[in-house]
């Protein structure tokens, strides 16, 4: 099986579902000439023109509303942000135009269309560009939201998204771009609204997306030194999310922490949790743990960066709180 | 030109007046029937009447052919029904019920018909303006020859949205023509408390667009003015900025009386007088080509066809409670 990085599987998604079907675009800031902020659409123009790839002012709730309105006429538009923390300003086309379209027009106008782009924090970038959106953005009824960990997921669930006939969302992981790992060639859909188990475990299980699946991957290698053995689920969809998966995993070894980048108030975290004490409440041996962000806004010095962030000993050092290991 | 031609094109303008001042008269005629269901709770939420405006939706889509897109504000019952949404379908979904042309997820301010290209009514105001640069840039993509027209009031275009728009539909040279229906209060804010620039037409400076302004209380003018801009947007794929100078008779919504305190009742008498139905009527009688007798049929006939439409709407059946979890996704 190839080995291409995550940029590149994603890259090679968009080509294949562009050569697949000419109704799917792609527009946003520097995916053209630029060749995409961080190359993800690399060669495209090259290879389908400037009326397929399209490159736009800075003005993220005008190209968003682009797109959704090309959406609402068929097209099946790709807007890409050129991070998340620009796409703040699109929220409106997002949740009030994309999200609710096919539901205020009673059902008759779909909306087969992608927003995505790097969420999360990548390195120093202060408080402004360095937040995780999936708490926003998963609440909103209407969206589906993918957040892929690997490169293999980030082609799979990008095809999956690109064929949906609803706004699917996907967060791309900033620091996992130039992860490398083996892509399956050609025809390769990661269906929408499924977990998946990334390492076997008997303890505890990691519940995680994203970035943190490497995080709680690190963490469960730690942890095994210590003859603690760790499952790391990935929840790689979070709506819908894969409640079954979540489940089966915490039924089993009796104890969770749920790792994200966000922030905790709210988060993405406590929807786990809810869904753990409502349906597996007899199966837990202890409360569950968080390990999140601080919950203050991103700093930029590191030594404060990397305090503020999720990393393998917090979510170590939460493993064995929910093992009463340190008592 | 021949006595015949000469006929034939009399023929065809006099047709063409008659039938913009039935259109007219069926949005003023159900906009009142729709104020008298509000009051009697029949109507729900937000429901912005369209009374004074009239010219505006009907001279414009008079402009269009069946296979063009329209988006609107939540203003947007006259622009429905002359689209060729069901006046029933229209009043019911005012209802709420399920035959209406959302099924009753909508309401006032949410009609869609998209077999119709009828694209909505949208709530946030200004936020539709893009959506409709995306009609248009989906046009142009397809390579087709239809044109977008986008409605929205005055008030719109100190929203971003409506910058955006403008200078994207202008760089990518997008068939649409945006229609600023300028009745000169966003709710009860008079434009020029608000706006630094009150001719709404000189923005279209700012994207290198053509534009017109344009007396939105003559249905002729309008209609004149938006086959120049469709014609335009159509043949060389240039949008087009009009603004419609008009005025609402009514308040804002239902909730709102029908002059309030941010404009005088002489003001509004003094518009009222500019009425364009009853100007075009004029115009009419005054050619020789509709009689009092003839007007009071028309009225009749267009009384009874709105009546119609509550009767559908009253007897038609709310949703089913399992509609509440329907169309949320598509398969």
């Amino acid at each position: 099986m190839p080995t291409l990085t995550y940029r590149d599987a994603l890259n090679q998604a968009l080509r294949e579902e562009m050569q697949r079907d000419p109704d799917v675009f792609l527009m946003g800031e520097e995916v053209g000439v630029y060749q995409g902020a961080y190359k993800v659409s690399r060669g495209l123009l090259e290879e389908f023109g400037p009326q397929r790839v399209v490159d736009t002012p800075i003005a993220e709730l005008g190209f968003a509303g682009i797109g959704v309105g090309a959406a609402m006429a068929g097209l099946r538009p790709v807007i890409e942000f050129m991070t998340w923390n620009f796409a703040l300003l699109a929220l409106d086309q997002i949740v009030n135009s994309a999200a609710k379209m096919l539901y205020m027009s009673g059902g008759q106008i779909p909306m087969p269309i992608v927003f995505r782009g790097p969420n999360g924090a990548a390195l120093q970038l202060s408080s402004q560009h360095s937040q995780a959106w999936e708490s926003w953005i998963a609440h909103i009824p209407g969206l589906k939201v993918v957040a892929p960990a690997t490169p293999a997921d980030a082609k799979g669930l990008l095809k999956a998204a690109i064929r949906d006939n609803n706004p699917v969302i996907v967060l791309e992981g900033e620091m996992l771009y130039n992860v490398k790992g083996d892509v399956p060639d050609g025809e390769h859909v990661v269906p929408i609204g499924q977990a998946e188990v990334k390492r076997e475990g008997t303890d505890v299980t990691l519940i995680c997306h994203s970035k943190t699946v490497t995080t709680a991957l690190k963490a469960a290698d730690q942890l095994a030194a210590d003859n603690v053995s760790a499952e790391v689920l990935d929840l790689r969809s979070l709506r819908p999310m894969d409640e079954a998966a979540v489940l089966e995993s915490v039924r089993k070894t009796n104890r969770a922490v749920v790792v994200e980048e966000g922030w905790p108030h709210a988060g993405i975290g406590a929807q786990v949790v809810d869904i753990i004490q409502r349906d597996a409440f007899d199966s837990l041996d202890a409360p569950v743990q968080r390990v999140t962000q601080a919950d203050v806004p991103m700093p930029y010095n590191k030594h404060l960066e990397r305090a503020a962030k999720p990393s393998p000993e917090k979510v170590v050092a939460a493993a064995r709180r929910v093992l009463y290991l340190d008592e | 030109m021949t006595a015949t031609a000469r006929s034939t094109k009399d023929t065809a303008q006099s047709e063409l007046w008659r039938r913009l001042l039935r259109q007219m008269l069926l949005i003023r005629r159900f906009e009142e029937k729709a104020a008298e269901a509000y009051a009697l709770g029949k109507i729900g939420g937000f429901c912005h009447l369209y009374i004074g405006q009239e010219a505006v939706g009907v001279g414009s889509l008079a402009a269009l052919r069946d296979d063009d897109y329209v988006i609107c504000s939540y203003r947007e019952h006259g622009q429905a029904l002359i689209k060729g949404v069901a006046p029933g379908a229209v009043m019911a979904e005012l209802f709420g019920k399920s035959t209406g042309c959302s099924k009753g997820k909508g309401g006032s301010m949410h009609l869609f018909d998209a077999g119709k290209r009828f694209m909505g009514g949208h709530g946030i105001v200004g936020g539709h303006i893009p959506l409709g640069a995306g009609l248009a840039f989906a046009i142009k993509y397809r390579g087709g020859d239809q044109v977008c027209l986008c409605f929205f009031g005055e008030a719109a275009v100190n929203i971003g949205a409506f910058h955006e728009a403008l200078n994207m539909a202008s760089v990518w040279k997008l068939p649409i023509v945006f229609v600023c229906e300028n009745n000169r209060y966003g709710m009860g804010t008079a434009f020029e408390r608000v706006a630094a620039v009150t001719d709404v037409v000189e923005h279209a400076c700012s994207y290198d667009m053509a534009a017109a302004v344009v007396d939105g209380m003559n249905v002729l003018t309008v209609y004149d003015a938006t086959r120049r801009a469709v014609e335009r947007a159509r043949t060389s794929g240039h949008p087009t900025l009009l603004e419609v100078r008009t005025y609402r008779f009514m308040g804002h919504s239902m909730s709102d009386p029908l002059h309030g305190v941010y404009r005088t009742k002489d003001e509004v008498e003094e518009q009222k007088a500019r009425d364009p139905i009853t100007q075009l009527a004029g115009k009419l009688k005054d050619e020789g080509l509709l009689d009092q007798d003839a007007m009071d049929a028309l009225d009749t006939e267009i009384r009874d066809e709105v009546e119609a439409a509550v009767t559908f709407a009253d007897e038609s059946p709310d949703p089913e409670p399992d509609a509440l979890y329907h169309d949320v996704l598509a398969d």
